[in-house]
């Protein structure tokens, strides 16, 4: 009960928050005005604000600032030895600096190195908590420009004759930095501070304990990350032990306002499309679809992990991974809202889990992270599925499929299609073939089909982006540097590039006025068709893989 | 094609001027001002450190320590670092839950308990036998500070009721009747208890 109490205490934080964010972040996304230093970094960057872009220009831009941030992150590790808080650390070697780089550069935050000893505080503050920012300000900025393509009602084609423009990349990644991101960031690294989470530049200190030991103690500008790691669904944890160190989330309430914070936007971004496309009743449809696939995941895991009996669950093995301040519902909360997010920071241990719990987690990851997803990605997911959902609906009842009014023909669908394949094949072809490479099936730290699931649940976490760990697997080998970083900008900028070329074609579309024959996209019924269809492909897709794995081992 | 590389050329030099204006605010300007704010509460924002009779800091109220001596209470087990509790290395054991492995840790673990306590070995509670997730959990459940209760007490040459005390005053609450789990923290539990012979 008093569990229960805590999770519908966040929930309702959540609820309240809905509608003035949702509507703070529409009005900030469709603004023309400026701020000071807003326009003081254009003007130093040199970009005209109000210069609209077309598709394939904003991807250009996504990219190459992606590009950019990859090879500036990689670069800072490689010389973070020489740099001030350098603290005689030395470079983190190439393959996993690279893969470090990708990692938050994308928004997954997959961590091959440790945090304690292997980057200086500078590399976190500089490179890691900037991309925090910056790589969750690319995802909302993606999906603010899928929603203007959506909501595009000029009828005539642009002055220049192409698709008409879906903003401006530049404009759209500062204000979201500095505007939603910061202020949201600065309150709750407060507030992380309040609950006793450490900000200062102390190097490790070595003291003497209690019982006369040694003990080395680490310092670090850790609430300040801790904050923008949660709010941006990043989840790249200062130290190791991510969420679960007492330095980085230190009590029962910061552990809530941890799965709050990952929740926060993901799920007011369906009321700020619902106001961008000028029907708020869309935005419910799809809320209300990311709902049901929550709290339907979110009861399946509580139960696997408290009801379930195994043998060590017998002798009391629910609290292995697990820290004693936030007990076991709470973790499996956590645990809830960071595979469903793209977040994948740990607030205990999945590995540890039930094989079925720790299937349902896995399983939440599989379904593209989309209920509600990591910031922005999570909702351009379930626009995709909605999409599928209207093509699927309008080959059964025999209509032209339409979503808000725009028609979804041979070529939207295919880019649909692509989007739906990409992170399979990423996920699929990435485990399989590394099953083959020798030293892999060495890294694996538990036998049987929970050697499988690690495997498995490494590249799942890469290619949606997630970054959590089922941390059994010895990760930092070159091969499973590289490949996992492949899999991750695979995962991460080819559904991006879908999205924006779909947007750029249905920003050219004149919106059809809603017939009778129209299928409505507002109703319950339509919230169920997009959950059937998020479950039907996942299913299909991951069934054997997951069978091999998680399953095999619920069951025997 | 031309103008294409040149637009690409153009976007990545934007690209890194723009990396470098946000990095000064977002990298720079954020961190050292939530800094700041830091010091209006230093205690918490240095690590809550926990000082004894003497001055000397000895730990951290919110790191767990590794504890040997039988005069003191022992910590949940650890898998941070080769010997546990090592701040510089945490994390989990990352052990399946049906792992043959933890099964045999656990009972081990379980005979260790009720051997040390002279208890019986189906008292021992569940965070006596699992790691925690950071391997630097400093609480333990109000089960098992009871369970140590009397060893701790005959091995300082104190009443149970003394020590029963301290246990109380280091037990936190759930906030709000309804956050978090009742435990007590074993390290400012055990800085008690070396200070009933200051």
């Amino acid at each position: 009960m008093k569990d229960l109490l805590q999770i519908a205490a966040v929930l309702a934080v959540l609820a309240a928050l809905h509608r003035p964010l949702g509507a703070y972040m529409a009005r900030l996304l469709t603004s023309r005005r400026d701020t000071t230093v807003e326009r003081l970094i254009y003007r130093a960057v040199r970009v005209a604000p109000r210069a609209g872009q077309p598709w394939r220009v904003y991807l250009r831009d996504v990219l190459t600032f992606s590009a950019v941030s990859i090879v500036a992150l990689t670069l800072l590790q490689s010389i973070q030895g020489w740099l001030p808080l350098g603290r005689g650390a030395g470079p983190v070697h190439l393959d996993q600096a690279i893969n470090t780089a990708v990692s938050f550069t994308t928004n997954t935050n997959w961590q091959s190195y440790s945090g304690e000893t292997a980057v200086t505080q500078l590399t976190q503050m500089l490179g890691l908590a900037v991309q925090n920012f910056v790589s969750a300000a690319v995802g909302i900025a993606v999906v603010a420009a899928f929603i203007r393509g959506l909501a595009a009602r000029r009828t005539g084609r642009s002055a220049s004759g192409g698709a008409p423009p879906l903003g401006n990349f530049w404009v759209d990644l500062t204000r979201i930095s500095l505007r939603l991101l910061l202020p949201i960031a600065a309150v709750g690294a407060v507030l992380l501070i309040l609950g006793g989470a450490i900000q200062n530049f102390h190097g490790p200190q070595t003291i003497t304990t209690l019982d006369g030991s040694q003990q080395t103690i680490p310092g670090g500008l850790v609430a300040s990350q801790e904050s923008i790691k949660v709010l941006g669904t990043n989840g790249g944890g200062y130290f190791n032990a991510n969420s679960a160190h007492p330095f980085e989330n230190p009590a029962e309430w910061t552990n809530l306002l941890q799965v709050a914070l990952i929740l926060l936007i993901p799920s007011a971004l369906p009321r700020t499309f619902g106001i961008m496309v000028g029907d708020r009743r869309q935005g419910w449809s799809v809320l209300g679809a990311m709902a049901v696939l929550f709290l339907a995941s979110l009861a399946a895991t509580v139960w696997a992990e408290t009801a379930l009996t195994g043998d060590a669950k017998l002798a009391g093995a629910s609290l292995e991974g697990r820290e004693l301040r936030f007990g076991t519902v709470a973790s499996a909360f956590f645990a809830t809202a960071t595979t469903l997010t793209s977040t994948g920071a740990v607030d205990s241990f999945h590995s540890s889990y039930s094989g079925l719990g720790g299937g349902v987690l896995m399983f939440n990851m599989l379904l593209g992270e989309i209920a509600p997803g990591g910031v922005g990605s999570g909702l351009y997911g379930m626009l995709v599925i909605a999409i599928l959902s209207v093509f699927i609906c309008g080959l059964m009842i025999g209509r032209t499929p339409e979503y808000l009014g725009k028609k979804i023909g041979p070529p939207e669908i295919r880019l649909v299609a692509g989007y739906v394949l990409v992170v399979p094949a990423c996920v699929l072809l990435g485990t399989g073939a590394s099953l083959l490479v020798p030293g892999v099936r060495e890294a694996i730290l538990n036998p049987g089909p929970h050697g499988l699931s690690e495997v498995l649940y490494a590249f799942t976490s890469a290619s949606n982006n997630n970054g959590s760990a089922f941390a059994g697997l010895g990760a930092d080998t070159p091969y499973l540097n590289l490949a996992l970083a492949a899999a991750m900008a695979l995962g991460r900028f080819v559904p991006i590039a879908f999205v924006l070329a779909l947007a750029g074609r249905l920003a050219g579309q004149t919106p059809a006025p809603p017939t009778s024959g129209t299928l409505p996209t507002h109703r319950p019924l339509f919230a169920g068709v997009m959950v059937g269809c998020a479950l039907i492909v996942t299913g299909l897709t991951y069934l054997p893989a997951l069978a091999l794995g998680p399953l095999a081992e619920g069951l025997s | 094609m031309h103008t294409a590389l040149r637009g690409t050329l153009r976007s990545l030099w934007t690209s890194a001027k723009a990396l470098a204006a946000l990095s000064l605010i977002l990298g720079l300007a954020y961190p050292l001002a939530i800094w700041c704010i830091g010091r209006l509460d230093p205690a918490a924002a240095d690590g809550s450190p926990l000082t004894d009779a003497a001055g000397r800091t000895v730990g951290s109220t919110r790191i767990g320590q590794p504890m040997h001596s039988p005069e003191l209470f022992s910590p949940r087990p650890s898998a941070a670092g080769d010997d546990g509790w090592d701040a510089m290395s945490s994390g989990a054991s990352n052990l399946a839950n049906d792992s043959a492995e933890l099964r045999e840790q656990i009972a081990a673990r379980r005979a260790s308990a009720a051997q040390a306590n002279g208890a019986d070995p189906a008292q021992v509670p569940p965070d006596a036998l699992t790691a925690s997730g950071s391997g630097l959990d400093p609480d333990i459940s109000p089960a098992y500070a009871r369970l140590q209760a009397d060893r701790v007490a005959r091995a300082n040459h104190v009443d149970r009721a003394r020590i029963d005390a301290l246990i109380a005053a280091n037990t936190q609450h759930p906030a709000l009747g309804f956050l978090g789990e009742k435990r007590v923290n074993v390290v400012t539990l055990n800085a008690a208890v070396r200070a009933l012979h200051a």
